[in-house]
């Protein structure tokens, strides 16, 4: 079982501090959610986790290496002459040094290209993929290594419905089998709410709750982070489901 | 890798994978056959005509030849064409990798003001006589013209160390030296005297006509410390084209990489241009070239840069013989000349985005 605990952590970028206080306490085996506004510090908390910056607190990490930490960041466009078959690949050879594939790396891009549903992508060329597309490669290039720390920003913002759904759910398998900590950051609650079983809710670079999603996503937390009004209710199936009804009063803030 | 068989039990996308690799090392075993062949020609070229078997027999059984076809095969053509080839992969190398660090596919040994830094250095000894380094009177010229490359090169590494520049920064700075070393340049020569003003405008074409062994040698010895050196680094090379955030999310040290490649890149060019003068367009052209035919895994960019640097400069020195009959060319006015249609015809045919 890999645990991953954030004990105090801020971090700055040059003389500006983006993270004062996060603190969290995760367990491998489930998906955990990061939520909070635009600039709240969701992205600079994953690069201060993956050691990209610096910063007070704590990061500590049992049962998993440095190494086998990965972090997606945001989707940006990839320019690389490059199959998306090669991009995998490359991802997996990061830190082995030699230039022969064995049967066994290519057997596990092979894998992770089916688990995640772009087999008939991987002669093509990465400019040439649309933005969904990019990402799903992306995510591919994350896993294939098979880390047991994922960290990954906004993993589903270009996807369109059914596809969220698959990689979600598959992402929910990956956690399961490897007990690996995965941390997604995401912007649409609903979603949150049927597959991450832990939230992070971030403000203002200080965690303002952590634990079981059902208990952190309460409408006056959803007011705290992004300043609307909403209701948490059941759903005719008895999923729960977040209604917004409109921005916040003035005085309820 | 290398096993081009295809195993049934393999999956359609491991197959298709093993296609590509086959056709890759495919490409550039036709690059070195056209590498081999443009250097024969070269060699049994020349203002002086001798039939192709008297050259052949000079080069395979020098002893039977008589002394000046000798002396004119072994100790002019041979390092020319020689020079042709380490010079075309060396500059074609270091362009490859400073589009790969730098993300900009302008990135070359000239756009970075590498070049005009070298024709400074150059006309310094040429028009003034200055001699960076005391003591070597007879390499002043390229002497200096490697100084004031590596110079150039040490500020923009020493730049792009500082907080918060970025690669545009470095690339911004890079064409801002171009002008100051040109500028300076044009005041060297406003004030030059005639036999030195055309000694610098000669310098400035960039000629393999003073070709030595020793200067193949040099460059032979750079190109083979610095090849394995990066090729140590295919990966993570290969890893920074997909971006720096990606790069360093895989485990890339980023910084650490660009700057040793740019320690490589920059002996890597500087050294042939302070042999050669100014062959601006190898930097560019060997590395596109090379993008288009293999795509950027290091595994075949890497040799591809080289060997298509190497078969453009040594093609172009076989033209630089054959367009005006008993005369040589400068060889930087022809590169850019028949380079510029090639290139332009390869990546406006090539249908797929080439940056």
């Amino acid at each position: 079982m890999v645990s991953l605990t954030l004990d105090k952590v801020g971090a700055r970028y040059g003389r500006r501090q983006i993270l004062f206080d996060a603190s969290a306490s995760l367990q491998g085996g489930v998906l955990t959610a990061l939520v909070g506004a635009n600039a709240a510090g969701k992205s600079t908390l994953f690069r201060r986790i993956a050691g990209h910056l610096r910063g007070a607190g704590a990061v500590q990490l049992e049962g998993a290496h440095d190494h086998e930490l990965r972090y997606m960041p945001q989707d940006t466009g990839m320019t690389a002459a490059l199959t998306v078959y090669e991009s995998i690949i490359l991802s997996l050879k990061q830190g082995s040094g030699g230039w022969r594939l064995s049967t066994e790396e290519l057997r596990a891009v092979d894998e992770t290209v089916r688990r995640f549903n772009i087999s008939h992508l991987v002669d093509q060329q990465l400019s040439e993929l649309s933005g969904g597309q990019r990402q799903a490669v992306s995510i591919a290039q994350t896993l294939v290594s098979r880390p047991k720390v994922v960290l990954m920003d906004e993993p589903t913002s270009a996807l369109d419905l059914n596809r969220q759904y698959e990689v979600l759910e598959s992402l929910r398998l990956y956690a399961e089998e490897t007990q690996a900590v995965l941390i997604l950051a995401m912007h649409d609650l609903n979603q949150v709410m049927r597959c991450c079983s832990t939230t992070i809710a971030l403000a203002e670079g200080r965690t303002l709750a952590f634990g079981p999603t059902l208990e952190v996503l309460t409408p006056a937390l959803i007011r705290r982070l992004y300043g609307i009004e909403s209701r948490v209710e059941r759903c005719s199936r008895g999923a729960p489901i977040m209604i917004v009804d409109g921005p916040a009063v003035q005085d309820a803030i | 890798m290398t096993t081009a068989e295809l195993d049934p039990s393999e999956s359609a996308s491991v197959q298709s994978y093993r296609g590509l690799v086959a056709r890759r090392i495919a490409i550039l075993v036709g690059l070195s056959v056209a590498l081999v062949l443009s250097v024969a020609v070269d060699v049994s070229l020349g203002p002086a005509r001798y039939a192709v078997g008297d050259v052949l027999k000079t080069l395979f059984a020098p002893g039977t030849a008589d002394l000046q076809i000798r002396v004119v095969v072994w100790d002019i053509r041979m390092p020319m064409a020689l020079l042709a080839v380490t010079v075309g992969a060396s500059l074609s190398l270091a362009g490859a990798q400073m589009q790969t660090i730098l993300a900009n596919p302008l990135a070359s040994p000239f756009t970075l003001g590498l070049s005009a830094a070298a024709s400074f250095g150059a006309a310094l000894a040429m028009v003034l006589g200055v001699s960076l380094f005391p003591g070597a009177i007879s390499l002043m010229v390229p002497i200096n013209a490697f100084a004031m490359a590596m110079a150039a090169s040490l500020l923009i590494f020493g730049l792009s160390t500082l907080r918060g520049v970025t690669v545009e920064t470095i690339v911004l700075l890079g064409i801002a030296l171009v002008f100051s070393f040109n500028a300076a340049l044009a005041l060297l020569q406003y004030f030059a005297s005639e036999q030195a003003l055309s000694a610098v405008v000669f310098w400035t074409m960039g000629s393999l006509s003073k070709a030595t062994w020793g200067k193949v040698a040099v460059t032979a010895i750079i190109l083979a410390i610095c090849t394995p050196l990066f090729a140590r680094r295919a990966w993570a090379l290969t890893a920074i084209r997909l971006g720096e955030v990606r790069a360093s999310a895989m485990g890339v040290p980023v910084k650490r990489l660009r700057l040793e490649a740019l320690v490589l890149v920059s002996v890597l060019a500087a050294v042939p241009i302070s042999f050669v003068g100014t062959i601006g367009f190898i930097g560019i052209v060997g590395p596109h070239v090379a993008r288009l035919l293999l795509g950027e895994d290091q595994r075949f960019f890497l040799p591809g840069s080289m060997l298509s640097g190497a078969v453009i400069l040594s093609a172009t020195s076989v033209l630089s013989k054959a367009i005006l009959p008993g005369a040589v060319l400068p060889i930087g006015i022809i590169t850019a000349l028949v380079g510029v249609p090639f290139f332009a015809a390869l990546i406006l045919t090539k249908g797929r985005k080439s940056w």
